[in-house]
């Protein structure tokens, strides 16, 4: 029903939110392979010195593997938890089932300040130290609900019929899981392990609260940029952290066919 | 002998007693499921939320800066008695309500034209062009505007190529704006494409058949029936702006105190950690009245 006009303008409109969206993120990674360390547009030559002295760095360094012990750890246990409260919550027509997900949403649904102060001040008053630990905690928290949702969504479109005729067929509880059950929700939990690691591999809202003197890469990242330091190298870490967290997304939204990653932006984060 | 072992039945081992028995309970099992998870959140979470809130009726002692485990109003009273602080309420609400209003602009045509103009290989091919950027770091995507906004930056760069003066609005509240509209608006895009995507085309048709010109059906059929969208995602811009800090660290200048940097600052440059919750409430109150309104305007049916 648009006319030609009409339809030239929305195209070219939305061109425009394209260019928007993509080339901030393209800009980081022209400025990656800047030959100088002065940050100037446009960029004096085109160099990798900056990914060596990067590599090299062993602040980086120490923070990159902060990151990934965390981030690993973090996605481990809201595996184990979010999986568990999806399985308890969708064999029943069950009056707290809403209650239960928006309990789990809230870390990412309240501002992330909120979380992070919160979690600092428990920390502080039971007398934890800061430390690796407290960072696995926060992460938790909030990667917990990204494997519930997927692993729920997938849950509901599986049959039980399905696991009941496996156990009219001789299978107990645990077989019947693990040859039926298991298999159907695997991509589904994948990807919400998937994205959950994404998500906290790049946190730094509430990582700040509950970091100690460690570093995270976004921490890191944080604190060179706040106080200018070493920007040459933050132009490297920050394109190699948008491709650590677009990798695991990509393959999720595969496993998926898009939507579990799609329903996650109704628990925003940034 | 061995006829008869097979024939049988084998006698249910403490194990199989247990499997069935939780099988045929299933709250039983719900809860041994549901247990662990529910006091993850119980111990860790919901504890530190009302530790925050409590944190917020004490105070610190003004030499040692030690907390206080004292009940009063005095950080409340602070917050709505300090111009002070009324001016950073205010300005850090103006810039939310500016960033929703400006996402809402630059969402609208684009999702329209994502839902009703694009084929379905564009349309996911969009879908998924909105998603990335999402999902690439926070951090990365803010620090990306530095380089752009810098002095010697890529805008002023264009500016002086088309011989413009240059624009120095690095560390600004302008840049601000700009790097809020930029980070949020995918979370105003998505539940304004899946609202406009739901509208049937048969009622623009039944609008053109009862004369209403292309300009006054998208304005009395379209807008009214993406409205719950629009409104939907700016829950997401209007609640990420009012507790967001690091861009205000990092993009900010003079006059960009807003609520979530002071807080950060009250937790640690001045150790001030009950006024800091107190402060901290206030999204928290914001969003609750925010979310009434949205929930009225059938805003959660579109998330």
């Amino acid at each position: 029903m648009e006319g030609r006009l009409a339809r030239l303008g929305l195209q070219a409109w939305s061109a425009l939110v394209l260019l928007f969206l993509f080339f901030p993120i393209l800009l980081i990674l022209f400025y990656a392979f800047n030959s100088s360390n002065v940050e100037s547009w446009p960029i004096a030559g085109i160099s990798v010195k900056w990914f060596a002295v990067t590599w090299n760095d062993p602040e980086v360094r120490a923070a990159l593997f902060l990151s990934l012990q965390a981030g690993l750890t973090a996605t481990a246990l809201a595996l184990l938890l979010g999986s568990l409260a999806a399985f308890g919550v969708h064999r029943l027509a069950f009056f707290g089932r809403d209650f239960v997900s928006l309990l789990f949403v809230l870390p990412l649904a309240l501002p992330g300040i909120i979380t992070g102060m919160a979690l600092n001040a428990f920390f502080n008053f039971n007398g934890l130290s800061l430390s690796i630990w407290t960072i696995v905690v926060g992460h938790t928290t909030f990667c917990i609900v990204v494997v519930y949702n997927n692993v729920l969504a997938r849950l509901r479109r599986t049959q039980g019929s399905l696991v009941e005729a496996a156990m009219d067929l001789g299978a107990n509880g645990w077989r019947a899981f693990r040859d039926v059950t298991l298999p159907l929700i695997s991509t589904a939990v994948v990807a919400g392990a998937m994205l959950a690691f994404a998500l906290s591999f790049d946190e730094v809202i509430v990582t700040t609260f509950t970091a100690g003197a460690q570093n995270t890469l976004p921490l890191w990242i944080f604190g060179a940029i706040r106080f200018g330091q070493r920007l040459p190298e933050v132009n490297v870490v920050v394109s190699f952290v948008i491709l650590v967290t677009i990798v695991p997304v990509v393959i999720a939204a595969r496993l998926t066919g898009g939507e579990g990653v799609a329903r996650m932006q109704a628990g925003g984060r940034n | 002998m061995a006829a008869n072992a097979v024939l049988r039945p084998r006698a249910p081992t403490g194990w199989a007693r247990a499997q069935a028995l939780v099988w045929r309970r299933p709250w039983l099992r719900a809860s041994l499921l549901l247990t662990p998870p529910l006091a993850w959140f119980l111990v860790v979470y919901l504890a530190s939320l009302a530790l925050l809130l409590v944190t917020a009726f004490w105070r610190i002692n003004s030499f040692t800066t030690a907390i206080e485990r004292v009940w009063n109003l005095d950080n409340f009273q602070t917050l709505a008695t300090d111009a002070t602080y009324r001016t950073i309420i205010a300005r850090t609400v103006g810039m939310a309500a500016l960033v929703t209003i400006t996402d809402a602009l630059l969402a609208f045509p684009f999702a329209y034209y994502m839902a009703r103009l694009a084929s379905r290989r564009a349309q996911t091919l969009l879908f998924a062009a909105v998603l990335l950027p999402l999902w690439a770091s926070y951090i990365a995507r803010v620090y990306s505007w530095i380089l752009i906004l810098a002095h010697n930056g890529v805008l002023n760069w264009s500016l002086l190529a088309v011989h413009l003066p240059a624009a120095n609005i690095g560390y600004t509240n302008v840049a601000m704006w700009l790097v809020f509209s930029y980070v949020w608006l995918p979370f105003m895009i998505i539940p304004t494409y899946a609202a406009l995507e739901r509208i049937p085309e048969s009622l623009l048709e039944a609008a053109a058949d009862l004369g209403a010109r292309r300009l006054r059906s998208v304005s009395d059929v379209v807008v009214p029936l993406a409205l719950p969208g629009l409104v939907a995602g700016s829950i997401f811009t209007f609640s990420l702006t009012l507790g967001d800090y690091i861009t205000p660290i990092l993009v900010g200048g003079a006059g960009s105190s807003f609520i979530g940097n002071v807080a950060y600052s009250n937790v640690g440059i001045a150790n001030n950690v009950p006024f800091a919750a107190a402060l901290a409430t206030v999204p928290v109150a914001i969003m609750a009245v925010y979310l009434l309104g949205a929930k009225r305007l059938g805003a959660f049916e579109a998330l």
